[in-house]
């Protein structure tokens, strides 16, 4: 069905307008405008689904043409096929479950109908971010996340620190988009190299690509540079380093937001955007060493920051950087399916990780784990089904991300043992820092007295939790791999390895087991371990300053450049061309304006030598 | 027998007619005098139309004259108006003194 897409696509527009223009003082008119929306993206999301499982199943391409012109033909399409479908469901689906949480969450807020169409409008541009068959559609799409992911964390903009946040976030996206547009516009070259027409659409693009390689008209370094700026894309919306500086700091926004935004939804464009663009990358082996390289990297660093942080959600946030760097490893290395299927089983359960962590604040007014404790008995729901995603999310058997995190690291193991090392300590590193918050938070006594009086969350906040850990579960048996495999000739698939699947589970169970030992026994290492521990962990709590870095650089190096700028729009522009042209205008006047004696025989005569002159040179 | 007037003679009226003008409108003081010279400006072009229309056997040099006459009718009248205001506002009719549109 070729409206399918378009419904998908335009059904949460459609609800936000309605919230802006009818619901705008309503709080359940707004929920139930903003429910109903992605519920029908979700039931025509499954229903592509089962469409596509059919043997003779064809993928959907509409699209409508936007520019015509000569030279310039864009136009705006959509792409229904296997990817787009797995993430139009993850989003639809895990959104549901956040909107749905929502009601009770931010069920206080004055601003709630407002909330509702913020949520409305991000999922909106993911779905199209989804959903495009083209640059120039991902791109506009791309951007509208951008901004609504802005609007989304700065929702509580009375507060300086949400609003410096928004900015963050949306600067930090800004100056990696720009590199990505840069690598679109080459591509958009590219295309028109063998003399056809220009296009920007991912299947004509793919083999022309193809065809330029093997013809050997364009040179590997043009291309490789073409994969790192769009990888730059990646770089800025899926937080790697050394962009990744916005996403803690976007913790600030409600925690629903932060489930949607940067663990299921947003920050998953990112790695979607190397797997759409998988045709490019994987032509090109020197930036896809990059991508690994870069991926790799970022999962370790930024597991090694959350071992020191004492924010729930900060926790969390660094989690989802570490994870969202496993990922763009493994599409680095050549695991295509691999990448994708980590996405989805993420999306899962760190959404459940976050709505389970926003439960917990919702209870305690708190984000300290210090002043958290004892929760198991008092929160039962939230407590397990935290503890599942978080056995989860250190790859414990048989829940999903034992699937997908063994995927990636038996494709790092073949292609790239350095790198399979890095990520199998990033799983030990893992396991410790979740298995640190869960004792911390939901095992011992109350640490604080809020804790000791916290009770369970209503039914519309815990209900969306246990639907969530379903598919934490079972997600690594239905089949996504082999789903997501089909019609995909690029990439790298390797079987389950039972050697690699059972060292990452070791590490995962050694770093838990410590956790434990630590912050559930209170184990103490000997006072020489200790004084190494602490000196390792002022570079951790300074988050490697990076930030003071990026400050630096921009009081000294940005700042001065702007302030050169500043005295060449000053004196050149504005003192030179603009009020020199007045100037000149000025003096100019003040000299003919003595001809404008008053006499109006001065005129006359004047007239008089005017006529005669023209006389004159007529008739010479 | 007295010799024919033909265009040459009446170019040469209407040309000294437009020199009597122009001196007129260059040289005198009074306002009333300047829209009197005025006058014999139009009616010295006026003459060369008639005289130029009858020389060619064309009529639509003296339809010309009738627009001209109508247009310093409406100008004389707009003219004396001004002439009447400016006299009783300042007293006297000399253009020297009306100098107060200038910069």
């Amino acid at each position: 069905m070729v409206a399918a897409p378009w419904i998908i696509l335009f059904a949460p527009a459609l609800a936000c307008a309605a919230i802006v223009l009818f619901a705008r003082n309503s709080k359940p008119l707004s929920a139930t405008l903003a429910i109903g929306g992605l519920a029908v993206s979700f039931s025509f999301a499954v229903y592509a689904l089962l469409q596509s499982l059919h043997p003779l199943a064809e993928t959907i391409e509409s699209s409508v043409s936007w520019v015509n012109l000569p030279g310039l033909a864009l136009e705006f399409g959509l792409l229904l096929d296997h990817p787009s479908i797995l993430m139009s469901l993850v989003v639809t689906g895990v959104g549901l479950m956040i909107f749905i949480y929502s009601v009770g969450y931010m069920g206080e807020e004055r601003g709630l109908p407002r909330y509702f169409a913020f949520l409305s409008l991000f999922a909106f541009s993911m779905l199209g971010i989804v959903l495009a068959n083209n640059f120039v559609t991902l791109f506009i799409f791309w951007e509208l996340v951008g901004a609504s992911s802005y609007l989304l964390i700065g929702f509580w903009y009375e507060r300086p620190k949400a609003a410096d946040a928004g900015k963050k976030a949306f600067l930090v996206n800004r100056i990696a988009d720009f590199g990505f547009l840069i690598g679109i516009l080459m591509l958009w070259n590219l295309s028109g190299l063998e003399g056809q027409s220009r296009t920007l659409n991912f299947a004509e693009l793919a083999e022309r690509l193809q065809a330029l390689v093997a013809h050997g008209t364009l040179s590997p370094q043009l291309l490789t540079a073409v994969g790192l700026l769009v990888f730059c894309g990646v770089l800025g919306k899926s937080a790697q380093f050394p962009l990744h500086v916005w996403l803690p700091d976007a913790m600030e926004g409600p925690t629903p937001v932060s489930a949607l935004i940067h663990a299921a939804t947003m920050v998953a464009a990112g790695v979607y955007l190397i797997a759409r663009t998988f045709f490019l990358f994987w032509q090109t082996p020197e930036a896809m060493a990059w991508v690994a390289a870069i991926g790799g990297f970022t999962a370790l660093f930024a597991a090694s920051l959350a071992l020191v942080e004492d924010d729930i959600k900060r926790v969390l946030a660094y989690s989802t950087l570490s994870q969202l760097g496993y990922m763009v490893m493994a599409l680095g290395l050549g695991g295509y399916v691999a990448g994708i299927y980590h996405l989805t089983t993420h999306a899962f359960f760190k959404a459940l990780l976050f709505l389970g962590a926003g439960s917990v604040i919702h209870a305690l007014h708190t984000n300290n784990i210090w002043e958290m404790g004892g929760l198991l008995k008092k929160m039962p729901v939230t407590s397990i089904t935290f503890l599942i995603a978080t056995l989860a999310l250190c790859g414990i058997f048989p829940l999903s991300g034992f699937w997908s995190k063994d995927e990636i690291l038996a494709v790092a193991f073949f292609r790239n043992p350095l790198l399979w090392v890095v990520g199998t300590a990033t799983a030990g590193l893992t396991a410790f820092y979740m298995g640190r918050v869960f004792c911390v938070a939901f095992l011992g006594s109350a640490r604080a007295h809020s804790a000791g009086h916290a009770h369970e969350s209503p039914p519309v906040m815990s209900v969306p939790l246990m639907l969530l850990t379903v598919p934490t579960m079972v997600a690594g048996f239905i089949g996504i791999p082999h789903y997501l495999h089909h019609g995909q000739e690029a990439g790298v698939h390797v079987p389950f390895n039972a050697i690699v699947a059972g060292i990452s589970t070791l590490v995962a169970m050694a770093g838990l087991s410590l956790a434990y030992a630590v912050y559930g026994r209170g184990y103490q290492p000997g006072i020489q371990v200790q004084r190494v521990l602490a000196l390792a962990a002022v570079p951790l709590s300074r988050k490697f300053w990076v930030d003071e870095v990026y400050g630096w650089i921009n009081r000294n190096i940005q700042q001065r450049f702007a302030d050169l700028l500043s005295l060449f729009e000053r004196y050149i522009i504005i003192g030179l061309y603009v009020n020199g042209v007045a100037k000149i205008t000025g003096f100019t006047g003040s000299v003919l304006r003595l001809a404008q004696t008053g006499k109006v025989q001065g005129y006359a005569a004047t007239l008089l030598a005017g006529l005669s002159l023209l006389l004159y040179l007529s008739l010479r | 027998m007295t010799a024919p007037i033909t265009l040459s003679h009446l170019l040469a009226l209407s040309g000294l007619l437009f020199s009597i003008g122009l001196v007129g409108v260059m040289t005198r003081r009074n306002i009333l005098l300047i829209l009197l010279s005025l006058e014999i400006l139009l009616s010295s072009a006026n003459l060369a139309f008639v005289a130029f229309s009858r020389s060619l056997g064309d009529l639509s040099g003296q339809i010309m004259v009738f627009f001209v006459m109508v247009v310093a009718a409406a100008e004389v009248t707009v003219g004396l108006a001004i002439a009447l205001l400016i006299s009783r506002k300042a007293g006297n009719l000399n253009a020297d003194e009306l100098r107060n549109l200038k910069w």
